[in-house]
């Protein structure tokens, strides 16, 4: 589990650093990650932001009142003197930690944060730390958890926009009205000609778009925040959005936050002083780093993805008439690789061109490789909670409504935070899915919609039974690739102190 | 570069206080402190000390450690003077058990530089077996700062 503790005593030399280090040496031995900001004459520099705000709990060994305290309200908190924290750390890091135990959940709050502060340009691996590849981890999932909360908003909002509004017609309908047009304002069920149901699917689809529309600029966002701090969230969201600008989606987002909390790392080891030093946060890091984030979103990741994107296209045509298993297995493949990026767009842009030349078969086999991979990520989450966060676990169960309504996006916050073991396994779930769709002989005339367009798809039965062995597939191969991991952090009783 | 050499000599050390009461161990071993010149007024000093003592209930630490400590302009040099007791003095620690290591420690008002981080540091090792253990198996002025040194400037 990961706690901060404040320690302070009038004097600041005794008591505070004792308790500070018996309430360290306490956690490691207990396999907790503890952080403590010492606020006495030595002292140690104010805990950092995500540090706090990855915290499950606080503790305060104090003899003085804790400066800033408004920091940790959020917290559950124990309160002790010093020598109680001095005379019995192990007690109180337990008091802690069920104080965090029988906390209610947050809403939001980041699983994970940055390492300990000693930030090298990719956050130096201390001594202190883990591994170089649980600090990225790390990395991941603060931009994740901060992520989780609009996928789940904007994912739930736009399956009931088809919930409201289901079948061919309805989602057709929802996802090609316009809601809010500027200069004339809300366009109501009358000025689009519409019914009211039909009317509220397009409000909820609006504003579930809305969110979506943030996911990558607040996952890269994030991630450059846990790496550089205050000062990365702003290169990072601008990377973010200009990798949905260049449609790189998720993928291109990972890009953007690394290079953004890289970027100001390196911004921050650039010696200066005086004013100039005072200028630095003020001016050079929103200024450089947002200007080099830019130009690397723009020039560098931008036009090969635009380029590979046209290619990608260009290449599936040529694969319409093949044999129709092997399309399934390409098209499940893409579908799953970056969910709602540019090889899934590619993918999802060639079921809708098949609609219109009258091939139905296509356009069910890419809906229900978009299924899957929420389904197959909730399922999983189900078989093996402990080897997910509390978040992920909230996360996998707005993933099942998700996955149902083929919104594809709900696997996102998993595929970011271990894209290593969770992409392949969802792409394997897809494309068995999608083949098994082809062979089934399933077919959808609507764009969207998943389970409720269900009256509307050919062989639905079978149908259901192809997204059901993927979702399997899905599940059981990524709960295999995560529990072959050797750490497994997410579990407090074995996570490392870093 | 701080070093604990800076903070302890064997001259503020003894192996053998003579004292048995938490006032007068703090006085016996502010003694040596104004010995060394790093205290100039040894009772304002004390006092300081024991009014500390008194607002915390005691600086015993269980474990036979006891810190009493002050942050006054009576202290001309960051210091600590650490005395060794055969029957221990009630220092008022929440196990009952009386602290056989006692540590003064002497700041000066508004310095919080090196001397500081280095005194913190010294407190922070404490809390481990391994070093009071070297301690109370030292017998020596000399050996007892040595220990200190290594364990605070590892």
């Amino acid at each position: 589990m990961k706690l901060v503790a404040v320690t302070s005593c009038p004097t600041g030399i005794a008591h505070s650093e004792m308790a500070a280090e018996a309430l360290e040496t306490a956690a490691r031995s207990k396999g907790h990650e503890l952080h403590v900001e010492v606020q006495g004459a030595a002292g140690s520099p104010p805990l950092e932001p995500s540090l706090i705000a990855a915290a499950e709990a606080v503790i305060f060994a104090v003899d003085a009142t804790v400066r800033d305290v408004e920091r940790f309200a959020h917290l559950p908190k124990v309160e002790v003197r010093t020598r109680a924290a001095i005379d019995r750390a192990g007690q109180i890091i337990d008091q802690a930690v069920a104080a965090a135990e029988q906390a209610p959940a947050r809403e939001g709050a980041p699983a994970a944060a940055s390492g300990d502060g000693d930030h090298d340009v990719f956050g130096a691996v201390t001594g202190r730390g883990g591994s170089r590849g649980e600090e990225v981890r790390r990395w991941l999932m603060t931009g994740v958890s901060y992520m989780i909360p609009f996928v789940v908003g904007g994912g739930i909002l736009i399956a009931l926009s088809f919930v409201v509004s289901p079948g061919e017609t309805g989602v057709v309908e929802v996802t090609e009205h316009q809601l809010f047009v500027a200069g004339e304002g809300v366009q109501w069920p009358g000025d689009l000609g519409v019914s009211f149901t039909t009317w509220l699917g397009v409000l909820l689809i609006t504003i579930g778009g809305t969110a979506f529309s943030m996911l990558v600029p607040i996952l890269a966002g994030f991630i450059a925040f846990a790496m550089a701090d205050r000062p990365g969230i702003a290169p990072g969201v601008v990377g973010g959005l200009i990798a949905v600008q260049v449609e790189a989606g998720f993928l291109g987002g990972l890009v953007a936050g690394l290079a953004a909390g890289a970027l100001v790392n390196l911004l921050k080891r650039v010696p200066a002083r005086g004013t100039i030093k005072r200028m630095m946060p003020i001016l050079v890091y929103p200024i450089v780093g947002t200007l080099a984030i830019g130009v690397l979103m723009f020039l560098i990741v931008g036009e090969p993805v635009a380029a590979a994107n046209a290619a990608l296209t260009d290449w599936l045509q040529g694969m319409s008439g093949t044999n129709q298993i092997v399309l399934g297995i390409i098209l499940g493949l893409m579908m799953a690789f970056d969910m709602g990026g540019p090889v899934n767009k590619v993918a999802y842009a060639f079921g809708i061109l098949a609609i219109s030349a009258g091939e139905f078969q296509i356009m069910a086999a890419v809906m229900a490789a978009g299924m899957t991979p929420p389904l197959g990520m909730a399922l999983s989450t189900v078989l093996r909670p402990r080897l997910y966060t509390t978040e992920e676990r909230e996360a996998g169960e707005a993933a099942w409504v998700m996955g149902a309504s083929f919104i594809t996006e709900g696997a996102i916050p998993f595929a970011a935070a271990d894209p290593i073991r969770v992409i392949p396994s969802l792409m394997a779930g897809s494309a068995v899915t999608a083949a098994l769709s082809f062979t089934f002989n399933a077919t959808l005339r609507a764009p969207h919609g998943g389970v409720w367009v269900i009256g509307i798809i050919g062989n639905w039965a079978l149908y259901l039974v192809a997204i059901a062995i993927g979702t399997i597939l899905t599940a059981v191969l990524v709960t295999t690739f995560k529990s072959m991991r050797k750490d497994e952090p997410t579990t407090p009783e074995v996570s490392a102190h870093a | 570069m701080t070093s604990i050499t800076d903070l302890i000599s064997p001259g503020l050390v003894t192996t053998d206080l003579a004292a048995t009461s938490a006032a007068a161990a703090i006085d016996e071993l502010a003694g040596l402190l104004e010995a060394d010149g790093r205290v100039n007024d040894r009772a304002r000093y004390v006092e300081a000390v024991l009014a500390r003592e008194q607002e915390t209930g005691g600086t015993g630490m269980g474990s036979g450690i006891a810190i009493p400590h002050a942050k006054t302009d009576a202290v001309t040099r960051a210091a600590v003077a650490f005395g060794k007791s055969t029957r221990g003095i009630d220092f008022g620690s929440e196990d009952g058990a009386a602290a056989d290591l006692v540590f003064l420690i002497a700041a000066p008002e508004g310095d919080d530089d090196l001397h500081v981080r280095v005194l913190s540091r010294l407190a922070r090792r404490l809390i481990h077996d391994s070093f009071r253990t070297a301690l109370r198996e030292a017998d020596s002025p000399e050996d007892l700062v040595g220990i200190m040194q290594r364990e605070v400037e590892l």
